[in-house]
């Protein structure tokens, strides 16, 4: 097998906190990632805490079960409640629609299962073909290629497509346009990047000028990237640079993005906390509408309720507040009992916190 | 949810390969990589490879990484 055990080095992991804190000495960092895995890295093993008190790590809109809207989640419930079998993957099960979440219309006895990919889907569908299936696709441009390729290849006739995929650049470009959220650069995601490659953030740093590394998931990958990160910023520069080139290339994965291109148009769409992003979904063409469940059952986008009171969610999306800024953080809202969307999903930033960083007492 | 998991190709049958995740075997589908050989690397994202890693790559790297990293130090 792999060495990955390489990947674990404490020697490497303390030469790289030396290396950092030589680097940075005398000034501060911030750096935002938009990664739920990112987040794990970091938080599981506590990086934050081991890195220099000049180094700020902030988790950014990385998990897309948090930040699909309550009116996708309102669609999917209403279909349940249609009589129609909705599968998805188990994350997204619990996440808050308007009034509903999937695991409460199963509750009431709507016909809602999880399954692991489309591939799944496509199993369980054929398997009952006198059923209608629905699948709630949610995912990010790493998921994408996933759906696209059993799209392109056709889908049986009694299952459809309720899409809620979304792009990772442009929310990218949207929070630098913000202008009240300050940090210094990006950790891009790893698996993201395989599909769509390095070259699509070089917008990144040529409209912004912010610097950006594509980073793997091993904690030494994080630390190296955040040195990688720190340098680009002492020598004024702004470019993109590949820390996990194990995996990744400059043009990524083309047979994916030719799928996705030719199965999806891109759209505007709502993220949850963040409000309608120009440019930031993926909608199915018109050539293959007859397996959008939009079309098929002529679905009308609600007004959802994205943020319920309270709920500080749409602030820790963007990194604005952590976890633990928030009044009902492991009080009123627990992954048991989840209040808001970043407390639902394994990768939503509120989840994270939850499992793996210290109770104060 | 990206959350992908690298894996070593066991058999290939058309679009399926069986790949072993360290004891943990399952299919993944491979039309989405040009050419995957038995024995190859990928990592799988919900049951598809969405990317190829070899072994000699994955061993370089960590020499590639301390290179960087003392790079990084002598800045």
């Amino acid at each position: 097998m792999l060495a990955f055990k390489d990947f674990r080095s404490r020697e490497l992991a303390k030469r790289a906190l030396e290396v950092i804190e030589k680097l940075s000495a005398g000034e501060s960092f911030t750096f935002m990632h938009v990664c739920g895995t990112h987040e794990q890295t970091i938080t599981k093993h506590g990086l934050r805490s081991l890195l220099p008190e000049n180094i700020k790590l902030i988790a950014g809109p990385g998990c897309p079960v948090c930040v699909t809207p309550a009116s996708d989640v309102d669609a999917a419930v209403a279909l349940a409640e249609d009589g129609k079998v909705v599968l998805t993957y188990g994350d997204a099960l619990r996440v808050p629609g308007s009034e509903l979440s999937l695991a409460q219309v199963k509750a009431k006895g709507g016909e809602v299962r999880v399954v692991y990919s489309i591939r799944e889907a496509i199993k369980l569908a054929k398997a009952e073909p006198e059923k209608e299936f629905v699948f709630f696709s949610i995912g990010l441009d790493t998921t994408a290629p996933s759906i696209a390729a059993e799209v392109a290849r056709g889908l049986p006739a009694n299952l459809s497509i309720l899409n809620a995929l979304r792009l990772t650049v442009p929310v990218m470009e949207l929070l630098l346009g913000m202008g009240d959220l300050h940090f210094e650069g990006y950790l891009a995601p790893g698996h993201v990047s395989a599909i769509i490659g390095a070259r699509a953030y070089e917008v990144i740093p040529k409209a912004y000028g912010m610097p950006v590394v594509i980073s793997g998931f091993e904690p030494l990958d994080v630390l190296l990237s955040i040195a990688m990160l720190i340098k680009q910023v002492k020598e004024g520069e702004a470019r993109v640079e590949n820390e996990y080139t194990r995996a990744v290339s400059c043009e990524g994965n083309v047979i994916a993005q030719e799928l996705v291109s030719r199965v999806f148009d891109v759209a505007t769409v709502q993220w949850r906390g963040i409000g309608r992003v120009p440019f930031s979904g993926l909608k199915l063409r018109e050539e293959y509408a007859e397996w959008d469940a939009r079309e098929r059952y002529d679905l009308k986008e609600s007004r959802g309720v994205d943020i319920r009171p309270g709920c500080s969610c749409h602030l820790v999306i963007i990194g604005k507040l952590s976890p633990q800024e928030c009044g009902m953080f492991r009080s009123a809202c627990t992954p048991a009992k989840p209040y808001g969307p970043c407390m639902v999903s394994q990768e939503g930033t509120c989840n994270v916190a939850y499992r793996y960083s210290q109770q104060e007492v | 949810m990206c959350l992908a998991i690298p894996g070593v190709v066991k058999e290939i049958r058309g679009n399926i390969a069986v790949v072993d995740y360290g004891g943990v075997v399952k299919e993944a589908d491979i039309s989405l990589l040009k050419s995957v050989e038995v024995g190859d690397y990928v990592i799988v994202h919900v049951g598809y490879a969405i990317t190829k890693l070899t072994e000699s790559e994955a061993k370089e790297s960590i020499a590639t990484w301390k290179e960087a990293l003392e790079r990084l130090a002598g800045f």
